[in-house]
């Protein structure tokens, strides 16, 4: 019964998979049955294990599977590489599983009309005996391929639904679509057996297969408009990415600490925060890699971890270019103070690589993080998983309090940023340009600070060379104008800003 | 006829609703009237036996299994349709398979 004095307070029960209880403002309603749609391989199996697993295994909560597409054998071979091992949960009373899938080559004749009661009798019992909190059906829609008339099947889910709410359990249950922006399931099941849709879908997009989880309504309760990215990974299985930015507001500039170079470090107002993400934007043959070397090295000599992700460069030849500007990388490593990984970005799904990079830096806890570059993961991946990944990125790093360093690389012509990156601007509280710039029939380089977050810092551009010890800076640049464009030309007043 | 030779049936229901009434009726007249004997049938109400719901797999109710002779058969609803019940319990074990279906040999 829909009550609407009650609607303001719907309770909510966490489901303790990652990223999704903020994305569902606390949790799925607690007590009432949440529909879990989406097209085959799109995950609704696993989220609906992983739901009864985290309540066994984080809150304690008894959970029943009533399983009607695969035999419950399957599933908990499945989700065995996962680590969740269900059947030891049988065994320790958390989890009953009903099995209700049809078995091949047993024949069910119908000689008239029935109703449900017997799955019923023994849901309760198994509700009854692990004591649950939590159920699960996988799936609705696999009832009726089994049964003749339609109508008496959603009759009879609807029985069976409301009967969960007259326990107190609070339900997960799957159903099939056949179209990603199609009717939310099959059979309409939706209409009848639940207030609360949640839409998990994997459409193309470039080529590559995109998760996406849409919370369509929970109803008479708040929750996160939009689609948002998952990822299904063999460790943690789901997990939702929050493209919350509320976190971002919470920062707290105080510490500073070298970005490797004391004179880039003066031109900032004494060093970049910790807890911060600075971004060097400059055309190929700048200097960017180097910096992000000199950035890991600074932090190696305060006995900072660092970690390495390069998309441009294979691990040998980082390796030599540190050891060219004298630094070694090798020793670092296997001292375990430093980890780099090289790959190419080509066959990177953006969302998988975010819940990896999360997994590696919850294990490696290093302190400093160089993404060596953006613009190559912009590159590969579609506007709005980019956007996504930098958004996600910013909250793993506010998470851990890293200190990251992210390259871009821009045109070796003029303008101040490659188009596509504005929204890495945003989130980005250093921004240090390097530029190629034309002066005397000879080509120089040079580096601003373009933004600088938090702090006052040195607006001169600086000439610098590239030599055997890295980066050298001159001093200030003057007398010209339009030196970030590339064409400088000489005039009285200072240059830029 | 001995013991051994009787079939055995086992019907699932639900207390008493109109349903499971009408099936025990069902049944009982079909041995009576038209098996003469040949099967005993053993009447379970899920709620007070879900465990033996559980182990023969019952989802609808009321729910007529044939136990023996083999192959397990199920039979779902009040088995107002005398003529599928009949067909069904008279039949030996090859003959069993609706056709068209079923993975089974033979």
């Amino acid at each position: 019964m829909s009550d609407p004095s009650k609607l303001a307070a719907v309770e909510r029960l966490e489901v303790g998979i990652p990223g999704f209880d903020l994305v569902a403002s606390g949790g799925i309603p607690a007590g009432r049955s949440t529909l879990v749609a989406g097209t085959a391989g799109s995950g609704k199996t696993l989220f609906g294990v992983q739901y009864l697993v985290s309540g066994i295994e984080r809150y304690g909560q008894g959970g029943v599977l009533v399983t009607f597409d695969e035999p419950a054998g399957e599933i908990v071979r499945n989700v065995l590489s996962l680590g969740w091992d269900l059947d030891a949960h049988c065994r320790a009373g958390q989890l009953a599983i009903v099995d209700v899938a049809a078995v091949a080559g047993e024949e069910v004749l119908e000689a008239g009309p029935f109703d449900f009661q017997g799955l019923l009798a023994r849901l309760e019992r198994a509700i009854r005996n692990v004591s649950a909190v939590r159920v699960v059906f996988d799936s609705l829609t696999g009832i009726f391929p089994q049964f003749t008339d339609r109508n008496l099947v959603r009759r009879e889910l609807h029985r069976v639904t409301a009967r969960l709410r007259e326990l107190g359990v609070t339900a997960v249950m799957t159903a099939e679509r056949t179209e990603e922006y199609g009717p939310v399931a099959r059979y309409g099941v939706e209409e009848f057996v639940t207030d609360n849709v949640i839409i998990l879908r994997h459409p193309l997009s470039r080529e590559r297969r995109r998760r996406t989880l849409e919370i369509l309504k929970f109803r008479g309760a708040a929750h996160q408009k939009g689609e948002y990215p998952f990822s299904i990974d063999g460790r943690s299985g789901v997990t939702v990415i929050p493209l919350a930015e509320t976190g971002l507001k919470t920062r707290a500039l105080t510490d500073r600490t070298s970005i490797g170079k004391p004179q880039v470090d003066e031109m900032c107002g004494g060093g970049i925060f910790r807890d911060s993400i600075a971004l060097v934007s400059g055309a190929t043959g700048t200097g960017k890699t180097m910096m992000a070397t000199e950035f890991l090295s600074a932090g190696l000599r305060a006995r900072q971890r660092g970690l390495f992700y390069s998309f441009e460069e294979s691990r040998p030849q980082i390796l030599r270019n540190a050891a060219s500007w004298g630094v070694d990388f090798g020793d670092a490593e296997s001292e375990g103070m430093l980890a780099i990984d090289s790959r190419y970005p080509e066959r990177i799904a953006l969302e998988d690589l975010l819940v990896e990079m999360r997994h590696r830096i919850a294990d490696f806890r290093p302190v400093r993080l160089v993404v060596d570059s953006l613009s190559v993961l912009d590159r590969v991946s579609s506007g709005t998983s980019f956007r996504e990944f930098v958004v996600g990125m910013t909250s793993v790093i506010k998470e851990f309090e890293l200190v990251a360093l992210f390259t871009n690389t821009t045109g070796v012509g003029g303008g101040t940023q490659a188009p596509g990156l504005t929204q890495v601007s945003t989130i980005t509280d250093t921004i240090i340009l390097l530029r190629y710039v034309e002066r005397e029939s000879s080509v120089h380089r040079c580096l601003t600070i373009l933004k600088m977050r938090g702090s006052a810092h040195d607006k001169t551009i600086r000439e610098y060379t590239i030599g055997d010890h890295g980066m050298e800076l001159g001093g200030p640049l003057g007398g010209a104008s339009g030196i970030l464009a590339g064409t400088p030309a000489p005039d009285g007043l200072p240059a830029v800003e | 006829m001995t013991v051994t030779d009787q079939g055995e049936l086992r019907l699932y229901v639900t207390g008493s609703t109109l349903l499971s009434t009408r099936a025990i009726e069902n049944i009982e007249a079909l041995i009576n009237e038209e098996l003469r004997g040949a099967y005993a049938c053993e009447v379970v109400d899920v709620l007070e036996r879900p465990d033996l719901a559980e182990e023969d797999g019952i989802f609808a109710t009321p729910t007529l299994v044939r136990r023996s002779p083999g192959p397990v058969r199920k039979l779902i609803g009040d088995l107002s349709d005398r003529e599928l019940v009949l067909s069904s319990l008279r039949l030996g074990p090859v003959e069993l398979r609706a056709p068209g279906g079923g993975l089974e040999r033979r």
